[in-house]
């Protein structure tokens, strides 16, 4: 075979920063991961239980390319709490946000496009950008971790493609108010481009109301909304997600959809279903849990370091530079000598360099252990 | 939910939070935390601190027994009357008025079969006004004050999750 036998595209891509790290925790005990980017609470047991009275009945079989018809009526109802108005239309179901981001880029991208991407930020947009032939521009937003208007006018010259946003963000925990989303919308304007906004995290905000950019007058024409239940309903595994969108960006993605997936799996729709109808009180039972966790572990991470305070998700990002390490270094060290895992802040964009990612998606007595860890590692160096 | 409310639940569910711990996790003042921790205490909100216990596991025999008592009432002894004069015998564990075929819920903790049965044949059956009861004792508990007495959930996640 030739050495050409795999795509350019992909041939490119940087292998995960991540991977190193997840071979040096294997094989060791006691490890207190703060690595894992997924809640530890189980899908709650009344989904659990619809999914399974689901196969009982022999529910197995294809839906519609775009989902459940009750599922896509029963998103747009709910994401009007974001202050998005939409219907069915402008709904349909991915097999999770992961297959959205890819979706989107995959319908609007040709080749040569640019896509400005705010860093730090998730690990995925970057190389999916960069598969569906984009030109990727990385915008660091250290030490705020919030784009800003004067961030993005500056490419006003640039024929921007699209701006993909992620708030509350992974890995920082940072989210925008309203009046800071009506300035990058501003922006996006004179931009004159599209915005693919990964709300995943919007259910765990915990200073405000998660407010979606695609509620803006004008706005929802050009946004791409990416969402699913994987975090707020704990419902990782089940792999469903949705996106909102104009009807003819998601007809667009649709295409890609049913020929690459067909539909999201039929069980994880009817027990995300099962989540917006009755799954309220769950939801706000992990809510408070995780926002009591990020009070008690920012305040004793803030006696060790610089660290802005997370308004969402269930990440802290602290700037780990004062020990006299980068962030890789100390993740190491720790990982090595304390036994707790967290993840390199460059694995998120190069701006995360003096950062790591600390995840409280566990529980409250191991957060305390972990943070003891932690202070011991800081004050014996 | 209103910080006071907050606080009970996180009590409810570990009465052995520090002071310091829940300021930590409200992110609210210690003193604040003890003011309104030390005002349920004395109101009478927060009734006592107690442990759970598994007492099968902790190999102590204890044998549990929910009586079903169904009451006449009459002008002089009403609901309130009679659920007291059991509650006070230390062997009730619980009373509850409820709704449907029966009147009293009634748990009764004993050593064995034979003493909770000579109990309620002495001590509840003999009460004036209860017409009848029915006795279930129990075999297993599977969960007791939202707490589950079996494994669940272990964490099956990978260590790193971007």
């Amino acid at each position: 075979m030739s050495r050409d036998v795999i795509n350019r595209r992909v041939r490119e891509l940087k292998p995960s920063g991540i991977r190193r790290f997840f071979e040096l925790i294997i094989g060791r005990e006691d490890v207190i991961s703060l690595g894992v980017g997924e809640p530890d609470f189980s899908v709650p047991w009344r989904i659990r239980e619809e999914m399974i009275y689901s196969l009982e009945k022999g529910i197995t079989s294809y839906t519609s390319n775009y989902g459940l018809l009750e599922l896509r009526e029963a998103i747009a109802e709910y994401y009007r709490k974001f202050g998005v108005e939409s219907t069915h239309d402008n709904v349909f179901i991915t097999t999770g946000v992961s297959e959205g981001i890819d979706l989107a880029l995959r319908a609007v991208i040709n080749p040569g496009d640019r896509v400005l991407v705010p860093e730090p930020t998730y690990v995925s947009y970057r190389p999916l950008a960069h598969i569906a032939g984009a030109e990727v521009i990385p915008i660091p937003t250290d030490p705020e971790f919030k784009i800003t208007y004067d961030d993005l006018v500056r490419f006003r010259n640039e024929k921007i493609k699209a701006v993909m946003l992620n708030y509350p963000n992974n890995p920082t925990g940072v989210s925008l108010r309203k009046r800071e989303i009506e300035e990058i919308a501003d922006a996006v304007n004179e931009l004159d481009c599209l915005v693919i906004s990964d709300e995943i995290y919007a259910e765990l905000s915990y200073n405000f109301r998660h407010f979606s950019i695609a509620a803006l007058d004008g706005m929802f024409e050009r946004t791409i909304v990416l969402n699913g239940f994987s975090k707020g309903f704990a419902m990782t595994g089940m792999r469903v997600g949705y996106v909102i969108a104009p009807e003819e960006i998601l007809d667009a993605m649709v295409k890609i959809h049913q020929y690459s997936m067909l539909c999201a799996p039929v069980t994880a729709q009817i027990g995300a279903l099962e989540a917006l109808k009755n799954g309220e009180e769950e939801l706000e039972r992990m809510r408070s849990e995780y926002m009591r966790r990020r009070n008690f572990f920012v305040r004793r991470l803030r006696e060790l370091f610089d660290v802005v305070m997370p308004d969402g998700a269930f990440y802290a990002f602290p700037n780990v530079s004062s020990t006299g390490l980068n962030g890789e270094e100390f993740a190491e060290k720790l990982l090595i000598e304390k036994n707790v895992a967290v993840v390199p802040g460059d694995a998120f964009g190069e701006c995360g360099g003096n950062y790591v990612r600390c995840a409280y998606a566990v529980s409250m007595e191991k957060l305390k252990i972990a943070v003891e860890r932690m202070e011991e590692l800081v004050n014996s160096s | 939910m209103s910080h006071e409310i907050e606080i009970l639940r996180l009590l409810e569910n570990n009465g052995r939070l520090s002071i310091s711990e829940i300021s930590e996790m409200l992110n609210i003042e210690r003193e604040e935390v003890e003011r309104i921790i030390k005002k349920f205490e004395e109101d009478g909100t927060i009734l006592k601190y107690k442990a759970i216990v598994d007492w099968e596991k902790a190999g102590v025999e204890e044998v549990y027994a929910i009586i079903d008592v169904r009451v006449n009432l009459t002008r002089e002894k009403g609901y309130d009357d009679i659920a007291k004069r059991i509650a006070k015998f230390p062997e009730v564990h619980a009373v509850r008025l409820v709704s449907g075929d029966y009147d009293f819920q009634v748990v009764v903790r004993g050593k064995s079969l034979k003493d909770i049965s000579f109990f309620i044949a002495e001590k509840i059956s003999t009460i004036p006004e209860v017409r009848d009861t029915v006795t279930h004792f129990l075999l297993r508990t599977y969960k007791e004050e939202g707490v589950l007495l079996f494994e669940d959930d272990e964490d099956r996640r990978l260590a790193i999750v971007p």
